[in-house]
């Protein structure tokens, strides 16, 4: 039996790799290998659980800071709205369709502030931001919000467990294309 | 002529619903006998009152033809409408003009454009795509690269999410099919397949979903499904024959057929694949539309079935009763267009209009239905339905599902929501006046 099983594993194998390299006969192979270190400076990518966040930290009140100095041109004091739209608050989402979306009433991720903060903020110069000036704005927008403490620090471990308030806000329009 | 029937007039044509709209064959069916009694008609009626005489440009040499040709001097009007045209921070809109365009492609120039950055000028020399994550080999390829592979061409039609927003108005937008359906737009791209590069990079079978991102100012990203990616993925190079316009990705671009617009990452430069999606800023919250118990759809991905009419529409005046060609477009991300069918008395009765071949998948087919119109009101409408049996549905039946918003929308190119895809009504008043309604 079990050399039956080990025969039928090795055919298999055998069908798997000619159908690889069907598929592989389709490109002239001229893709040059890079390696991933040398992709890591454009790896920007933070997924939800936490994968990719980088080293380093920040609180509140560090974000404070910075905030008032390169985000509250556009985003208003303290994050209350200006020219580009509010950080801080947001109406029930039953309150209409055409609800404004803000990231208390509405994101489901605190990985994603963090991700969009770091690829496109602040907008005249995106990626300008220190690891440590990302976590730290990250720090003081999620307090503002009162998502987390006045004094929580924010790094790679405690920013994924961040549990936003809409997280459970979100049905899949189709839900057998989801893999 | 041969032909020994009576000559056809416009009051002997087959009638197949209310309000004058005629029977979708009635010309094609008699042929150039029909025809040349058409014209017999309508010359006779308008009879020419004048001897013709050559005009200035008959008499003298042309001018000077360019190495890149630009419309006439005469279509200055035909353009797309912009909403932030000296880019400004924050997004910019430009619209296509579907009324002042026939047939299925999208020319380059008049291509709808969502950019929320404005279009990075890229040096395609310098330009890099990088394949990594869950992969056997992380690669990269330059733009010289690619074009060494195998390419395949096919026609694609891209639509914004946002695109027919206006319509989750509860009282209808007095707007034009530019302002409601401008961000949709159809060409004909040219590219290497993703499956392609894919499978030579060695996908590990942890990988669900990949990230794609562009190379603009936000590095703008989003998440899709590895099964998209097999299935009919491209990395566009071509638009329309011709490199892409920067403001459709050049030099190169995410193609997902008939997928929600912003996945179809431009200016690509970074491939990752992964085991979740990554939940970034466009797919977590702007694409997620909100529902009227105040959860939100999430990952909506397909354009549906859709479809709407160019001509007449409101940037349109009819010019007085009789013979007018109705037609308009129709798509969907389910594949090939079925049918369409249209009405002039709002919806009571309904003719099949005639589908322009080739009819293709996830991609614009045009729709047309004769109209002797006979200078009352008239209330237009297309529904479509597509080869996999959905049907367009009604506005009545998006709103149950969707909702609509509290107020009127006074800005035409606001958002309510998004992924509508009901029918539009245009109204046809006895002056010509054609206006947007709900019917």
């Amino acid at each position: 039996m079990s050399t039956r099983r080990a025969l039928f594993a090795i055919a298999l194998t055998i069908l798997a790799a000619s159908y690889v390299r069907l598929f592989a006969q389709d490109s002239p192979h001229l893709g040059k290998a890079i390696s991933e270190a040398d992709v890591a400076a454009w790896d920007i990518s933070i997924l939800p659980d936490g994968t990719g966040l980088p080293p380093g930290s920040g609180t509140p009140e560090q974000g404070s800071t910075i905030f008032a100095a390169k985000c509250a041109v556009c985003h208003g004091e303290n994050g209350k709205g200006g020219s580009a739209a509010a950080v801080v608050g947001g109406q029930p989402l039953t309150s209409g369709i055409e609800t404004p979306k803000t990231i208390s009433n509405f994101w489901p991720y605190a990985t994603t502030l963090f991700d969009f903060t770091r690829r496109a903020m602040p907008w005249p110069r995106p990626r300008s931001l220190t690891n440590d000036e990302v976590y730290a704005v990250t720090a003081f927008i999620l307090a503002q919000n009162k998502i987390i403490g006045a004094t929580d620090v924010m790094n790679a471990q405690t920013l994924p467990k961040v549990r936003m308030p809409n997280r459970d806000g979100f049905v899949p329009r189709f839900p057998e294309r989801i893999p | 002529m041969s032909h020994q029937q009576p000559r056809p007039t416009l009051d002997t044509l087959e009638i197949a619903a209310g309000n004058g709209l005629l029977h979708r064959r009635a010309f094609l069916t008699s042929g150039a006998a029909l025809a040349a009694a058409m014209t017999g008609y309508t010359l006779s009626e308008t009879a020419a009152a004048q001897q013709l005489t050559d005009a200035p440009w008959s008499t003298k040499a042309g001018i000077p033809i360019p190495e890149y040709a630009t419309p006439s001097s005469f279509e200055k009007h035909v353009v797309r409408t912009l909403t932030n045209p000296r880019g400004e921070p924050r997004t910019q809109h430009a619209r296509t003009p579907h009324h002042l365009l026939n047939g299925t492609f999208t020319p380059n120039g008049l291509h709808f454009v969502i950019s929320h950055s404005g279009a990075p000028d890229i040096d395609p020399a310098q330009h890099l795509l990088v394949i990594h994550g869950l992969v056997r080999r992380p690669l990269e390829f330059t733009l010289g690269t690619l074009a060494r592979y195998p390419m395949q061409s096919r026609m694609a039609f891209v639509e914004c999410g946002g695109n027919s927003a206006p319509l989750f108005s509860n009282e209808p937008v007095k707007t034009g099919v530019q302002t409601l359906h401008g961000l949709v737009s159809c060409a004909e791209w040219t590219g290497v397949m993703l499956s392609t590069l894919l499978e030579e990079a060695g996908i590990d079978p942890r990988a669900k979903w990949l990230i794609a991102e562009g190379a603009d100012s936000l590095a703008l990203s989003r998440s899709v499904p590895i099964s998209k990616a097999l299935d009919d993925a491209m990395i566009a190079l071509y638009q329309n024959g011709e490199r892409l316009m920067p403001g459709n990705g050049y030099p190169m671009r995410l193609l997902l057929p008939g997928w929600e617009g912003n996945m179809n990452v431009k200016w690509l430069r970074r491939i990752k694949l992964v085991d979740q999606p990554g939940m970034s800023y466009y797919e977590a919250r702007t694409y997620a539309p909100i529902l009227p118990n105040g959860k939100a759809y999430q990952f909506y991905f397909l354009q549906e079935v859709k479809s709407f009419i160019t001509h007449p529409s409101p940037e349109l005046k009819m010019s007085g009763a009789g013979f007018y060609e109705i037609s308009g477009v129709a798509y969907s991300a389910n594949g090939r267009i079925a049918k369409v069918m249209v009405t002039g008395d709002g919806g009571k009765t309904w003719a099949e209009a005639a589908l322009q071949e080739p009819v293709l998948p996830k991609a614009f087919t045009r729709f047309r239905l004769p109209w002797k119109w006979d200078g009352g009101p008239a209330v237009l409408q297309s529904r479509a339905w597509d080869e996999a049996g959905n049907v367009q549905p009604t506005r009545a039946e998006v709103i149950a599902r969707r909702g609509q918003t509290k107020t009127p929308v006074t800005n035409p190119a606001a958002f309510p929501s998004q992924h509508y895809n009901g029918p539009t009504s245009w109204a046809v008043s006895q002056s010509g006046e054609v206006t947007h309604v709900y019917a």
